[in-house]
């Protein structure tokens, strides 16, 4: 329903602004000659029509539009599918979609495979021309297998008659497909038919398993038939995979072909059981006839016009069954562009964008599922808060040797079991948090964890990199000791030291905090450093004469001179510090929005992985707007000095 | 005996390509208290290195250069600076500029509160104080620059091209203010110029220097500072004996330029 809206709400706004925007075009004045940037000032109307066309072009292709309008033609295209897998073998023998038929095309191939061994022996050094009339005989009667088949004269009654069965068998199917009422159904049946399609459930459904919190994938397309027509195609599709099995299993073996066949194996057998053990290379091409013998054996090869009945029935049948598809042709045509359903066996799925492209009403309903927290990804919410005690925290910043280095002894049980506290107990109880205060909200969850470690190592990174920066930018010594460390590990890319640091410090926090910490620390050094030695030697001047101090030039100079490199260099610090993360937790880890795709990716669950995708690409828009104002804020004579 | 002796003063750079440079060369003057001192020459004459070792920004290579009898061996309070441009502190308020030096000798906020107020006043910026320095006209800016350095009451102003940067109005305002200043706090200057006219007029004292190496080539006693602190600058442009020199000094830097760049046909 909201989809059918939101189409229809993108077609009246991409049109209304198309029209706002030509009656724009006639009443503007002309103030700005072509090249002045003025012109691609404003739009906002183009802007709606961009992103109509984004979310249409979204809609469209992830058939979203055709689920929202025709939600049961995805059921109704799977039992189309069904009938075209199941006419696929029949329909290849004859030249219906392909260009000849399956019989002449085998003949054309053996033959041209028998030509190629026939060459190969000829011009053969490694054997005698002894054998190679020996070889040449068992390819000359291969070859005289083809005819002994495609006679007609030849063909039995018996297969004659099966031929005329099958060809019967599909005409009924016709006749019976093409009566409105067919397949038939009793009310049982109908009944118990719908009841399983209730059960099933619709075209993108999402499951909840109740209690276990994990997303299941969703429903991609429903099997069972819930509609007449639907039906009508399921049914045809099983009787037609019968008669395409009793069809394969006929083979067009006349006594004459059994025996050549049965005798030309016999002589090939007993002539490489003669062979000496140095004449190998014969003993492979006799081998290779053999296979070419067989591959005859086993293709359906018939006489030209044997099958031609069959041909027109398969026909027939088709077209009854295209003209039974009716408008949902043009459903499959025209909503379901670049693929559309397809059955392989008795399951069907989505081929094509709408398979990799998720829905966004799917997308949508699994983002606000997800964004439950008793749901949540594994678990664990993507974003949620917890309420943690305060003593949690104290006794996590306070270190427990405090306890231990007090005077006096822990203490001790009775004889009775009882343990009776001292004040050194007391004190270990209050650095390991071991008792109640007051609860205050913490946030946790796959987003607060991604958005944590990039902090904290962005953190870490500005707390060093920043001091040791500006160290380096006015010290001999500093920058001589410190480059080579810098240049050492800052040309390789950050990725290249995560499978390194994570084994080594974990795959928890502190191996991806500290991997971002490297990241930080680089481009937090190089901008600060930049921002240091790129002061205007007219102000350090200027601040000597003042009478300031090194330390007075440094904090009231240096530093706020360098801040708008070091805040670009932050703001570039997050951009790669955010690449890193989720890559990262792609390599290992258990929380995370890295964590999430990776898990995802493995389930197929295309929706979870274009939510983190989404869910990334905002976090990071985030990340960038907050610089973008703070840097507005601190360093508003940027670019004006 | 406040003044500025400056000794057999020498200063040899060395460039990147190995090559030395004689900046300055036997440089000998004395400057007493409430002089004027502007000095003038072709670009490489080491006007500049004059005025940094004067600041104590650069050690000469041999040499003493004295004020009040002390050596000057590095940058300090007594010795005020105003540079071309881009020397204010553009983060801060023109306030913030001004008191720059009184915050760092951590003097009392309120006394420094007014003295900044007394100082924008002369300067013509009063009401400015909260104004951010980026948003101030070049002009303007060097006012800024004149405040923050005068509030420091130093014994020696050094100017480094002040006015340089600035159109020819605001140009002729700022060339009354430094004569006013001059006049009102009887301070000893020393102003490097590129302008003959700005040398002229500003100067009690008229050096020309001459490059290769770096000389004082000529020394002038001039009346037009005394006369201009009572005329309209425009009037004694007019003057006859002002074109004259102004006249002399051209030609003589001319010939210096020619000496080095060869002559143009």
């Amino acid at each position: 329903m909201l989809t059918q809206i939101i189409t229809f709400l993108i077609f009246v706004a991409v049109i209304g602004c198309i029209l706002y925007g030509r009656r724009l075009i006639k009443t503007e004045k002309v103030d700005a000659v072509f090249g002045n940037p003025e012109r691609a000032l404003g739009g906002t109307h183009w802007v709606i029509v961009g992103s109509s066309f984004l979310l249409l072009i979204w809609l469209y292709y992830s058939w979203d539009i055709a689920k929202g309008f025709y939600p049961k033609s995805a059921n109704e295209l799977c039992q189309v599918a069904k009938v075209n897998d199941s006419l696929l073998g029949l329909k290849y023998q004859f030249p219906i979609e392909e260009r000849e038929f399956k019989s002449t095309s085998q003949i054309k191939k053996e033959n041209k495979n028998l030509n190629l061994i026939l060459n190969e022996i000829q011009a053969s050094q490694e054997i005698d021309n002894q054998q190679k009339t020996v070889l040449v005989g068992f390819i000359n009667k291969t070859s005289q297998l083809i005819p002994l088949l495609t006679n007609e004269d030849l063909i039995e009654n018996e297969t004659k008659q099966k031929i005329n069965d099958i060809t019967g068998k599909i005409n009924l199917l016709t006749e019976n497909f093409q009566k409105p009422d067919y397949p038939f159904e009793t009310e049982q049946e109908l009944n118990e038919r719908l009841k399983a399609v209730s059960e099933e459930g619709g075209w993108g459904i999402v499951k909840v398993q109740s209690g276990t919190g994990s997303i299941e994938n969703t429903m991609e397309v429903p099997l069972i038939p819930a509609t007449d027509r639907g039906l009508k195609f399921h049914t045809a599709a099983q009787e037609l995979n019968l008669i395409s099995d009793e069809f394969f299993k006929l083979r067009n073996h006349n006594p004459q072909f059994k025996n050549q066949i049965k005798q030309l194996k016999d002589d090939i057998k007993s002539y490489r059981k003669d062979l000496s053990d140095s004449e190998e290379v014969a003993s492979t091409y006799a081998k290779n006839i053999v296979k070419i013998a067989r591959r005859i054996e086993f293709a359906s090869i018939y006489p030209p016009n044997a099958l031609n009945k069959m041909q027109n029935a398969i026909i027939k049948f088709d077209n009854a069954q295209i003209k039974a598809q009716g408008g949902l042709r043009f459903i499959d045509i025209l909503l379901f562009p670049a693929g559309t359903i397809v059955a392989s066996g008795p399951s069907c799925s989505e081929q094509g964008s709408g398979r990799w492209l998720p829905k966004p009403s799917d997308t949508f309903n699994k983002f606000i599922l997800m964004s439950k927290p008793s749901v949540g990804y594994k678990d664990i919410p993507l974003l949620w808060i917890d309420m943690v005690d305060v003593s949690k925290m104290i006794g996590f910043i306070l270190p427990d040797w405090i306890a231990d280095i007090l005077p006096g002894e822990y203490p001790v049980h009775t004889k009775d079991g009882i343990v009776k506290e001292n004040f050194k107990g007391n004190v270990l109880k209050v650095v390991t948090g071991d008792f109640k205060l007051f609860k205050v909200p913490v946030p946790y969850g796959h987003i607060w964890d991604s958005f944590l470690r990039v902090f904290l190592g962005l953190v870490f990174g500005i707390i060093i990199g920043v001091p040791l920066g500006l160290f380096m930018g006015l010290n001999r010594f500093a920058k001589g000791f410190f480059d080579p460390l810098i240049e050492l590990y800052r040309p390789v890319p950050p990725l290249a030291w995560a499978p390194l640091i994570i084994s080594v410090l974990g795959i928890d926090n502190t191996g991806k905090v500290f991997l971002l910490f490297m990241v930080s620390l680089s481009i937090m050094i190089i901008s600060a450093r930049a921002g240091a030695s790129g002061t205007q030697l007219s102000k350090i001047h200027a601040a000597h004469s003042l009478g300031a101090s090194k330390r007075q030039i440094l904090r009231h100079v240096i530093f706020p001179n360098s801040l708008p490199e070091i805040l670009t260099g932050i703001r570039v610090a997050v951009g790669m510090c955010w690449g890193t993360l989720v890559a990262a937790e792609f390599l290992a880890g258990t929380t995370g929005i890295g964590f999430v795709e990776n898990v995802a990716k493995k389930y197929f669950q295309y929706e979870v992985i274009w939510i983190t995708i989404f869910i990334m690409g905002m976090l990071g828009l985030l990340f960038d707007i907050t610089l973008r104002k703070i840097i507005d804020k601190t360093i508003p004579w940027r670019g004006k000095g | 005996m406040s003044d500025l002796i400056s000794q057999n003063l020498n200063m040899i750079f060395k460039t990147p390509k190995g090559e030395t440079v004689h900046a300055l060369k036997d440089l000998n003057f004395t400057l007493k208290k409430g002089e004027l001192l502007t000095v003038l020459g072709p670009s490489g004459c080491g006007k500049t290195t004059l005025l940094n070792i004067t600041a104590g920004f650069i050690r000469p290579t041999s040499g003493v250069i004295t004020l009040n009898n002390k050596e000057i061996d590095g940058p300090g309070v007594e010795r005020g600076m105003v540079f071309q441009q881009g020397a204010l502190f553009e983060w801060l308020t023109v306030a913030e500029n001004v008191n720059f030096g009184l915050r760092m000798k951590k003097e009392d906020p309120i006394q420094t509160a007014k003295k900044v107020d007394e100082w924008l006043e002369i300067v013509g910026l009063q009401g400015f104080g909260n104004t951010p320095t980026y948003q101030l006209s070049g002009g303007m800016q060097q006012r800024v620059a004149l405040a923050r350095c005068l509030i420091n009451d130093p014994d020696l102003i050094l100017m480094d091209e002040p006015l340089g940067a600035l159109d020819a109005l605001t140009r002729e305002k700022m060339q009354s203010l430094v004569l006013k200043i001059w006049k009102e706090t009887g301070k000893t200057i020393i102003l490097i110029t590129h302008s003959v006219e700005e040398a002229l007029l500003l100067g009690e004292r008229l050096y020309v220097m001459a490059p290769r190496p770096g000389r004082i080539h000529k020394e002038y006693n001039l009346p037009f500072a005394s006369m201009g602190l009572k005329e309209d600058l425009r009037e004694i442009k007019k003057n006859k004996d002002f074109s004259a020199k102004r006249e002399e000094i051209l030609e003589m830097i001319w010939n210096m330029e020619e000496e080095i760049m060869g002559k143009d046909i």
